[in-house]
Formats: structure tokens, sequence, C-alpha cells
């Protein structure tokens, strides 16, 4: 039996070789940064403000010091989330989003934090009308995913930013589905903050992941600790980046990412885009014939490379377990952390199965995927 | 005894403003290293860059061009 992994929008599985290989030199090879003037601790922060320097090309941010490591996007989120918004402000976010920022919301809510939720249509779509009307004297922050987790559906962040920055209001946004994947421009999509994670789209390992900031916007630090600079002083450090990297950062997944952008920038984002792009509009048209089968999702536009479905009859998790031991097919049912996208689509009780393509992934997969998808149906 | 010699000293908020400093002064031709910060400037841990005192001008020149932000500079016998 094959194994076929569509599993990419949980994490990626087929890292490049040159990002294995700059793991293990860097687990081999590297001090801990910023903490010493040693060789080791050097080529440690080398390594790391290399890898500050193309994030920053890759989202199109001026100032490398203004990227920040984290352990992954809720991580970021948490910070970007808990460090902006306080008691009194009003925040605006999506049915689309994930747990990683619904979550940290529902948590500032019982603080005196008000959030409202641009709603999503059955569809997966939102009305960019309904934005405005949400705007309040209060309201700080607008909050959007870049693509949705379950359907795939694109949020056009620049209009979004527009608005967001005609009420000087901030825009923070989630990419943990597109980063790496998507072109983003931070500057030309009206961007304040871009939440990411390494291990997705971005190829590098689990455990590492960043914010970028704009210039002008300030988060404050909720951790404090080590940071290898004025030590003596009781507060953290409040310059950037060091205010919101208290404590060692993950050096070795960091040179894993240096080494991801530069293997995704030798192909080039726009082919990797297409190709996924082309892998999941393949196994859309295939499945859109079989007798039974639900696609979720706006299919008409630009999308993350996500198939969401359900066949009639038959439960997410029991699909999704047919798929897996049967055809050898990872795949995720469920709810995918995102409660209120199931609630607009209408699938709370069933779930979905979920399809996510990745660069790895080869048409011929795609194909074993229809075939064994007709075969389940009952139409083989 | 090691004899002392003059050098420019930089000393920094954050190690990537160091870090910045060796990559921005290296693509220049600037010569210098990154060391450890000296406690006669410095009681903390960070790292400060350590040029001799002929490329003061230009290492500054170069910091300032890149909107690196600086602690302190100093001109100290180490």
């Amino acid at each position: 039996m094959s194994s076929i992994y569509f599993d990419n929008a949980a994490t990626t599985i087929h890292k490049p070789q040159c990002v294995i290989d700059a793991v293990v030199k860097a687990m081999t090879t590297l001090g801990n940064s910023g903490r010493s003037a040693g060789t080791q601790a050097l080529d440690a922060s080398r390594v790391i403000y290399e890898a500050r320097e193309k994030v920053a090309r890759l989202f199109d941010v001026d100032n490398p010091r203004n990227v920040v490591f984290t352990s992954n996007a809720t991580d970021s989120l948490n910070i970007a989330i808990k460090g902006i918004l306080g008691k009194g402000d009003h925040v605006i976010t999506t049915d689309l989003e994930h747990n990683s920022v619904l979550r940290p919301l529902y948590a500032l809510e019982k603080d005196g934090v008000e959030v409202s939720f641009i709603r999503s249509d059955r569809n997966g779509n939102i009305n960019y009308e309904d934005i405005e009307p949400l705007i309040k004297a209060n309201t700080k922050v607008i909050i959007t995913t870049h693509a949705s987790n379950v359907t795939g559906n694109v949020i056009d962040v620049k209009r979004v930013g527009e608005i967001a920055h005609k009420h000087n209001l901030i825009y923070l946004v989630d990419a943990s589905q597109t980063a790496g994947a998507f072109p983003i421009s931070m500057k030309e999509m009206n961007i304040d903050i871009l939440a990411f994670t390494g291990h997705k789209s971005l190829l590098a390992p689990q455990g590492v992941g960043g914010l970028c900031v704009a210039d002008g916007i300030h988060i404050s630090a909720y951790k404090h600790g080590g940071s290898g600079v004025q030590s003596y002083l009781k507060e953290h450090p409040s310059e950037m980046p060091t205010r919101l990297e208290a404590g060692t950062l993950n050096s070795h997944g960091i040179a894993g990412l240096s080494s991801a952008i530069t293997y995704i920038n030798e192909i080039g984002i726009e082919n990797i885009q297409a190709k996924e792009a082309g892998l999941a509009e393949r196994f859309r048209v295939g499945l859109k014939d079989i007798d039974g089968i639900t696609i979720y999702g706006d299919h008409s536009s630009v999308h993350a490379p996500i198939v969401a479905i359900n066949l009639e009859g038959m439960g997410s998790a029991e699909l999704s377990d047919v798929l897996m031991e049967d055809y050898g097919i990872a795949t995720r049912p469920g709810a995918h952390c995102a409660p209120r996208m199931h609630e607009a689509l209408g699938t709370v009780e069933q779930g979905v199965v979920r399809f996510s393509f990745g660069y790895g992934n080869t048409i011929e997969e795609v194909d074993v995927a229809i075939s064994a998808l007709r075969e389940i149906a009952g139409e083989a | 005894m090691r004899e002392k010699k003059p050098y420019f000293v930089v000393t920094y908020f954050t190690t990537a403003e160091a870090m910045a400093t060796e990559r921005i002064c290296k693509a220049k031709g600037i010569d210098g290293k990154l060391v450890s910060a000296p406690r006669s400037v410095s009681a903390d841990c960070g790292i400060a860059w350590r040029c001799a005192p002929e490329n003061k001008d230009r290492t500054m020149a170069a910091l300032d061009e890149a909107g690196i932000e600086v602690q302190g500079c100093h001109d100290l016998m180490l």
C-alpha cells in the first residue's frame, strides 16, 4: 500500500535535504546566541541574524530587527494579541479564525476586551462591507487569517488593511497557511503585524515561528527573562527584537528556517503556489462528479491548496480512517481547531475531511486519492 | 603580561544590533570584530564591536547610515 501525505496544512513532512543538513550542522556547532563572544555563540547569533534578514526580505520588512523569532504561530499570535490589547479595547476578527486567534481573544474578553466578528457565509467567505460598521471609538485592532485552514478560502488582506489604516487601526494577519506558499508584502498589503509558523509551507522544522512588526507598532512583552544584554536591569530590555524574545532562541530550528527560505527562493514562491494550486484543483475537479461528495469553500478565485470534503452518510473521522487504513492516505478530519468556521459551514456535527497539498506531492498521488474516494463512494 | 592597545568600542542594547554591525562593516570592508563588552564600559554581558581607532569614523558613518542604535561609543585601552 502506498503512503500518501495530504495533511500539509497541519505540517509539511517533505522537508528539503538542505534544511535537514542545516539543522544537523546547527545542532553540532552552534552555541547560545547573544550569550558570549565565543565562536560558537557568535556563530549562533550570525545564523539567527541572517535568518532575520531573509525573513525580512521574504515579507518585505525594512528592518531585520523587527523580525521576532518565536516557537510557532500560536506563540506569535499570543505575543501580538496580548501585547497590544488591554481592558477597554475593542478588536474585530472573523469567523474563519483558528483557535490560536480565538482562544487568546476569548481569554482577553474576561479581562474586559470587546470582540466582534466579521461573519462568514456558508461558502466560507466574508463580506468586506461588514467591516466598517463594526468599527467603534475603542477599536484598536483588526485580526484576520490570510487563508482559512479549513476551506482554503483566501482573505483579501490588502483590502482589509486599507480599511484598517483608513481608521488608524492596527492590522494583524495570521499567515500560518500562506507563508512560504504565497507572495506576501507587508507594505503592499497594509499589514502591521504578520504572524507565521516555520513548519508548514516554509518547510522548516517544528518549533520555530515568528512575528514581523512594522515600524511604529508597539507590542508589550508578556515574557520576561534572559536576554544576554542589559543584565542588571530589573525589566526585560525594551528594544526590538529582544523585547519579545526572552530566553534562548531555537537556533537549530532557525537555521533550518533560514535554509528553507533559500530553497523556496531558488524555486520561486510563484512556482510553489502554482504547483500546489494545480494539485488541489486537479483533485477538486476529479471529485466533482462523484455522487455523495460535498466540497466546501469557494474555489472560484485564488485559493490555498486545501480541499475540504464530506461523503454523504459517513462521519469525517470514519472517512479519514478508511483513507488511512485501506489506502494509506493521510488527511485530517474533524474540527481543525476552527469552531466558528465549522458553524458557518454547517459542519459541526459531521466535521470535514481536509485534503491539503504541499510542494512535495505529485499528480499521481492526487489521482490515487480520487480513485480511492470513487471506490469508497461505491462507484468503482 | 599582554600589552594594551587603543581600540574604538561600540556597545548595544540588543545582540541583533551587534550582528547587524558585523554584517554592515564586513560588507563595507571595515575591519573589526565582535567581542564581549568590556567591563570598564558595561557591566552587562552583551557583545560589543571593537576596531582600531583609525576605523572609528567609518564605523560610525556606516552605523548611522544603517540606522543601527548604539548604547555607547568608547575609546579604550584593552
